[in-house]
């Protein structure tokens, strides 16, 4: 048995160890909002944050991860009550088919809590682990640094 | 309160950013099994036997192959050639033969690992010029799916009497769409109706498809869409195939199926751009002006037809580029191999044959000693220039404002001098170059697709006055929705929030078409607004309607005693114009856009790579109905052209792809593009709803020639094919060096 904590909700997990946590979080615990792009750490659409970190979730066997935290983009806000970032993405066009949103959301996040630099540069460094097919990702590094320097 | 020219939020935004927008594999379907496809794995063949071993729980699973199939078995599209399941006969390296579905997901891909196809190989046929040459025939009497000529003027004499000749050949290789939510789709069956759910671009394309599979007539099949994580043309088609298969599982095991690729799976056999030869022999005045094209084209369409006659259709109609020229003949053929069909992406057709123009101009300018900037500028086209097809162009023809404005925008003359000093002094890392590239992009379906079609789309209106856009047009990112529902709030002098759109599902939308060729905004957006003004119309019929709560009366009382009203629109083509498509003669497309970019970049002297150091594109649309959406399109077809430039490149070998991850297949991260600038013109063109002619496509023409033309003034070598790839350049400026 694997106790974790997801989006500050004490949880546990009975099945194989080997299981991804991407997996666990989309099937056993019905957090659907991490999503499977490549399943190999290429494309961060299964971005979650682990104790802060942001990880891919598709490598992560869940059996590691006894007495962690886990967020995911459902603990950044939801629909009805969007968090600061989201609604930067909403009004800055940085979810266009919105399959690399919620990663891109994580990753974001870890970002903000690491000090948050709204420099270009280092915006793109940032999501450089998470791949966008529509925006060219542009109207992304708009959302975020709108979101970090608190313009609307 | 005018909504269209504002940036409207997507309505389905909030979804998407809270994470809680339902994918197809987010969906939890009860009871559903999980369905995998066993496939060929050799290029050309005829399965003998099919071993199954005995170690795995067969009795856990469901198993279907061509014999379950209660119709027929063919995948509907342009051509009745491609199976559902392979019937004996392997084509392509991933033919699928059989399908397996298990309740157990893991287990359900373990099953494949215990399935043995026994198949007596035939020779292959993998490049465009063994098929060409019928090294073995392996379609049709000659491996060619289709062939069209243009004809303008008499090309050969104009050819032959021409001062300056210049000739060049010009190759584009594979992409791969890769949207990154992978293709899956759902299936079961209510009752007699089949019913099939997922990822998709063209609800009525698999509802057409799959009547003969099931030998149901239109009213037993319902497809509905789902949010979908990017098509980009990959959708198009394909979920015909993986549709079929779901719903094909569905029948035997009684169940709902999903089936949903990994990355795998979808890189290995779904479809990707069409790789395409072309060559082209020019005759020119001294001066540079345009006297005769001579062009051929070949693509490869892989081994069923798919879309390819539409693909090389749009690739022949653009192959000229937007210039006018009085002499042309252009042949064009897609030819099949052995390899896995290639369908549409983005441009369809026309990055390919845009490529090679652009970077001829490049060659002429060479020969002639010229600024190819005043040889384009020179021929392009303008109010009153006769295209190949004989084509007038009467309207909103943009060429000279697109590139003249990318060039002032990105200082032509200074930047090129500060490169030329940048370059002659040996003591900097890299050698910096500019270029610069001019496209047209039709507008809509090509010739007379958009009269094929016959399109429909409408409004409803219910009795509390709410209002809801009825189209199976779908939203995969591109922003149609929110699109779509400003130019009805316009039409109405509603506020955008007063109108909703109804999800696409064949049980509940009209056929508005395919979502494909940048016609969504032009062509139902069009239609829409006609609805809409109808609807308002009969609103009116009491007078004029003062704010919402008369709107609300005058719609009960349209209602009367029914729930809503709907108010369709039919697709009519525009008064004047026509299209011989036998003989490729007349308006081609109802209108054109046009867009320029210039790309600024530097190859390190060291290791040969590039860094992109300014993007700027001037692109026409004719009115932004959101300016955001438009821009946002703008930028992120930008960017998958700068990934087909420079980092995209497909491996095949024995017709298989050999880099089917997102690892090893490299697309754009944000560290790999600088910040584009984009600068919208807006030419209105009198036939689109408020002037607006589209724009999905165009932006994926143009970088691709930029960025070679840039490559070219860095090194001083030609490029004719794509991706340039660091170890490319090195190739060519060694052996330039040596010579
Ligand atoms: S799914 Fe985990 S990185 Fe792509
Ligand atoms: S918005 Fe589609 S992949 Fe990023």
């Amino acid at each position: 048995m694997i106790r974790l904590s997801v989006n500050g909700k004490r949880r546990s997990y009975a099945g194989h160890p080997f299981k991804r946590l991407l997996d666990v979080l989309r099937e056993d615990f019905r957090l659907t909002g991490s999503k499977e792009g490549c399943g190999e750490g290429e494309c961060g659409a299964c971005s979650v944050l682990i104790d802060g970190e942001p990880v891919n979730s598709c490598l992560i066997p869940v059996g590691q991860l006894e007495g962690a935290k886990i967020e995911t983009v459902e603990s950044l806000g939801t629909p009805e009550k969007l968090g600061r970032l989201q609604k930067a993405f909403l009004e800055h066009g940085g979810a266009q088919c919105g399959i690399c949103t919620p990663g891109m959301l994580v990753a974001a996040e870890a970002h903000r809590r690491c000090g948050g630099s709204t420099k270009r540069q280092a915006l793109c460094r940032a999501l450089a682990g998470n791949l966008c097919r529509c925006t060219g990702y542009k109207h992304i590094i708009e959302s975020v640094a709108a979101a970090l320097s608190g313009k609307r | 309160m005018r909504s269209v020219g504002a940036n409207a939020r997507r309505k389905e935004g909030p979804e998407k950013v809270g994470g809680t927008a339902q994918y197809i594999d987010d969906y939890d379907i009860p009871g559903a099994l999980f369905g995998v496809s066993v496939r060929s794995q050799v290029p050309a063949g005829r399965i003998k036997a099919v071993h199954f071993d005995p170690a795995f729980p067969w009795q856990e699973c469901v198993v279907a192959d061509a014999r379950d199939i209660p119709g027929q078995n063919v995948v509907r599209l342009l051509g009745d050639d491609q199976p559902l399941l392979a019937d004996g006969v392997i084509r392509h390296p991933f033919e699928p033969v059989l399908l397996v579905a298990h309740p157990d997901r893991a287990t359900a891909w373990r099953a494949l690992k215990h399935v043995r196809l026994e198949v007596e190989p035939e020779e292959p046929v993998f490049t465009m010029e063994d098929s060409l040459a019928k090294k073995r025939v392996i379609w049709g009497e000659d491996n060619v799916f289709k062939t069209i000529t243009i004809k303008k003027g008499d090309c050969a004499a104009a050819l032959a009497a021409a001062p300056v000749v210049v000739e060049g050949t010009y190759s584009v290789p594979h992409q791969e769409q890769a949207y990154i939510e992978n293709q899956g789709m759902a299936a079961w069956f209510e009752g007699e109706t089949l019913v099939v759910m997922g990822s998709l671009q063209c609800p009525y394309y698999v509802h057409k498809a799959l009547q003969p599979i099931f030998a149901l007539p239109p009213e037993k099949v319902r497809v509905l869409h789902c949010v979908t994580g990017g098509g980009f043309g990959g959708k198009e088609e394909y979920p015909n195939m993986l549709g079929g298969h779901a719903a094909l599982l569905a029948l035997k095991a009684k169940r709902p199926v999903k089936m949903i690729y990994d990355r795998l799976e979808d890189m290995l056999a779904t479809t990707k751009r069409h790789p395409a030869v072309v060559r082209h022999r020019t005759g020119l005045t001294k001066d540079g002006r345009l006297l005769a094209q001579e062009i051929d084209i070949v693509m490869d369409g892989g081994a069923y037809m798919t879309l390819s006659p539409v693909v090389l259709s749009r690739g022949i109609l653009h192959a000229t580029g937007p210039y006018e020229c009085p002499a042309v003949s252009v042949t064009a053929r897609a030819v099949a191999t052995n390899t896995p069909p290639n369908g549409a992406f983005r441009g369809f057709g026309a990055p390919q044959t845009l490529f090679a123009i652009e970077m001829h101009w490049e060659k002429i300018a060479a020969v002639l000693k010229k600024d190819s900037l005043e040889l384009r500028r020179a021929n392009a086209v303008k109010i009153g220039s006769v295209l190949a097809t004989g084509q007038v162009l009467k309207e909103s023809v943009s060429a000279a404002e697109v590139l003249e404005k990318t060039v002032k925008r990105v200082g032509w003359d200074k930047t090129k001098k500060a490169h030329a000093r940048w370059n002659a002094d040996a003591k900097k890392p890299t050698l910096r170059g500019l270029g610069l590239a001019l496209v047209h992009h039709g507008a809509g379906f090509t010739g007379n697709g958009e009269d094929y079609l016959k399109s429909r789309a409408g409004v409803a209106v219910d009795r509390a006055g709410r209002v809801r856009v009825l189209a199976g047009s779908t939203e995969m990112g591109q922003g149609a929705t929110s699109t779509l529902a400003q130019i009805v709030a316009d039409a109405l002098e509603l506020p955008y929030d007063a109108v909703s759109v109804e999800r696409p599902d064949t049980a509940k939308v009209p056929d508005s078409g395919p979502t494909v060729a940048s016609r969504t905004t032009m062509v139902v957006g069009g239609l829409l607004r006609r609805a809409a003004l109808d609807l308002k119309t009969a609103l009116e019929a009491g007078g004029k309607l003062r704010g919402p709560a008369a709107f609300k009366a005058a719609a009960k009382r349209l209602c009367g005693t029914a729930p809503e009203r709907r108010f369709l629109a039919d697709y009519h083509r525009a008064a004047g114009s026509s299209f011989d498509d036998k003989n490729y003669v007349g308006d081609a497309y109802g209108c054109y856009g046009y867009a320029a970019c210039a790309v600024e970049l530097e190859v390190d002297k060291a290791t040969y790579e590039v860094k992109l150091l300014r993007v700027v594109t001037a692109q026409d649309v004719g009115k932004a109905v959101n300016p955001g959406v438009v821009e946002g399109q703008i930028v992120g077809g930008s960017v998958q052209a700068l990934g087909w430039a420079l980092l995209e490149n497909c491996v095949y070998k024995d017709g298989a792809l050999q880099n089917p991850r997102l690892t090893d297949y490299v697309i754009p991260t944000a560290l790999d593009v600088p910040d584009i600038d984009v600068i919208v013109v807006e030419n209105p063109y009198s036939n689109g709803p408020f002037g607006a002619k589209g724009v999905g496509e165009m932006p994926m023409d143009v970088p691709g020639p930029a960025v070679a033309a840039a490559l070219l003034a860095a090194t001083g070598v030609l490029f004719t094919f794509l991706p340039i790839l660091p170890e490319r350049i090195q190739e060519a400026l060694c052996s330039q060096e040596a010579a």
